[in-house]
């Protein structure tokens, strides 16, 4: 299975007048979970968009393994690098329909049941009404169907931030489980640092649209990250 | 002058006028200014072009017709886009589609022989085409670039799945041409049992033989539906590259940050 490691360098973004990212660069490597946190508006879910290339940035390049996305048609990175939203929007008037969309889109072929069993779904869920679900297994679904394009990485925008707490600590685990199995390379914007203790091995710390540091997640609890996180919670 | 005696005789039924500022005021609307800016306008303008089809006529040119038709197309299309400002492009797919509508139903009339190649017969026409085509262009658009921005995350997650622009943005096309098309459907349907519309009131009230006034209403209804259908598809199939980039981004002008 190839996993890429995905570099940020020098990323700038800038909409209505105002640089939303002002110069990033982050690491993310192959197979790992990392997180990318900062306080609110900082450029996290700005970032997330211009890696899968959703926005385009200003200057600056994303390169997957070295190879740059600027280069790469749009609709192929996307298959490649997926992603997942805060709010689970399904398409279609099944959840199998919806499991399909994008792999459906792309002329291929996928196993919806399978996909609802790896995300731990039953897989009779197939036939269901997506709106008759509760959010939290929408937002499974919206992890099945971006695994229905088998990518290399996946993006994960605050996918918890919509749900109660049972359902959280489940996308948490399967977000672990994930990595684990498929060795996924995922970035996960999360602005919760005890769920970040629980999913990631690397934390970016974002501030004003710039990088303000990179750490493994041991070296980012200990006190060589106290500054980081004081910054996060807003007590900086 | 007996003509511009019918012109101030007119100018009584600003008495109805007053019945809607009134509403306006006691329900306090806001409404008297553009009442009154409406009243104003709708005057002027129809007194000008009045004296304008009546020049035409005086030319007997077809140049001088199309022309004309022209110039209400730019302006349908000025108009339009005005009203959604901040679509890029959204002057250039009206005129298109607002031209495009009105030429080839009245192209089509011409070549049917359902009517003649007169000014008597195309501007009036092409002006109805035009003024219908042009509502619902910017009923599609309008809808089409509030519901980008409303349902911006369904637009993305598609867009994330390797969607292009067009089909991520294929169910708000589907419902704003709905939205466009239906008045005017209903409209047809409804026609000589609810309303009687406006061109067959006119040829009625003129002289002219009910049947024959009912034989031109029906040539008006089914071009109208046919230039506003055109219009409407083609602003639906042109305007996505004005939400969209060639990389099937959402443009920078549909976001509200």
């Amino acid at each position: 299975m190839y996993r890429p490691k995905i570099e940020v360098r020098g990323l700038r973004y800038e909409a209505g007048g105002t640089e939303i990212l002002a110069g990033v660069d982050a690491l993310v490597p192959a197979g790992e979970v990392t997180a990318v946190v900062g306080p609110s508006g900082a450029g996290k879910s700005t970032l997330l968009r211009a890696i899968n290339r959703l926005i385009e940035p200003s200057s600056g390049e994303v390169y997957l393994d070295g190879e740059s996305t600027g280069s790469l048609d749009p609709l192929e990175l996307r298959r490649r690098v997926g992603m997942v939203f805060q709010i689970p929007a399904l398409f279609g008037v099944s959840v199998e329909e919806a499991v399909l969309y994008g792999a459906r889109l792309a002329g291929r072929s996928a196993d919806p049941a399978r996909l609802l069993e790896v995300v731990g779904l039953d897989p009779s869920m197939c036939r269901r009404v997506p709106e008759t679900l509760s959010v939290g297994q929408q937002q499974r679904v919206s992890v099945a169907r971006a695994l229905a394009l088998e990518p290399e990485a996946l993006l994960l925008d605050e996918p918890t931030s919509a749900l109660d707490e049972g359902a959280r600590r489940k996308i948490e685990e399967l977000v672990r489980d994930l990595n684990a199995r498929l060795g996924l390379t995922m970035v996960f914007v999360s602005h919760d640092l005890s769920q970040v203790e629980r999913v990631a091995d690397r934390v970016v710390l974002l501030a004003e649209g710039r990088s303000a540091g990179q750490w493994e997640r041991p070296e980012f609890f200990s006190t060589a990250g106290e500054r980081a996180r004081r910054l996060i919670a807003g007590r900086l | 002058m007996e003509g511009m005696q019918t012109v101030g005789s007119a100018l009584l039924t600003l008495g109805l006028v007053a019945i809607a500022v009134a509403l306006s005021l006691y329900e306090k609307l806001g409404l008297e200014k553009e009442i009154g800016v409406a009243v104003f306008r709708s005057f002027v303008q129809l007194a000008a072009i009045g004296y304008v089809i009546d020049f035409i006529f005086g030319l007997e040119s077809i140049g001088a017709v199309a022309l004309l038709l022209a110039g209400m197309v730019l302006f349908a299309a000025w108009t339009s886009a005005s009203r959604a400002g901040d679509v890029p492009r959204a002057f250039v797919v009206v005129a298109l589609a607002v031209g495009v509508a009105a030429v080839a139903t009245l192209g089509l009339l011409l070549a049917l022989g359902v009517i003649p190649a007169t000014a008597r017969y195309l501007i009036p026409l092409g002006g109805m085409a035009i003024g219908n085509s042009m509502n619902a262009a910017s009923l599609t658009l309008t809808r089409i670039r509030d519901d980008v921005r409303e349902q911006r995350p369904k637009v993305e997650a598609a867009l994330a799945l390797g969607a292009t622009g067009r089909q991520a943005a294929s169910p708000i096309l589907k419902t704003a041409l709905q939205s466009a098309l239906i008045p005017l459907i209903d409209a047809t349907k409804t026609t000589g049992i609810i309303f009687l519309p406006g061109a067959m009131v006119g040829m009625i009230i003129a002289g002219a033989n009910p049947l024959e006034a009912v034989r031109l209403q029906i040539v008006v209804l089914y071009m109208l539906l046919g230039s506003v259908s055109i219009a409407a598809i083609l602003v639906g199939t042109l305007s996505y590259r004005s939400f969209f980039t060639p990389r099937h981004q959402i443009r920078k002008a549909m976001s509200d940050e």
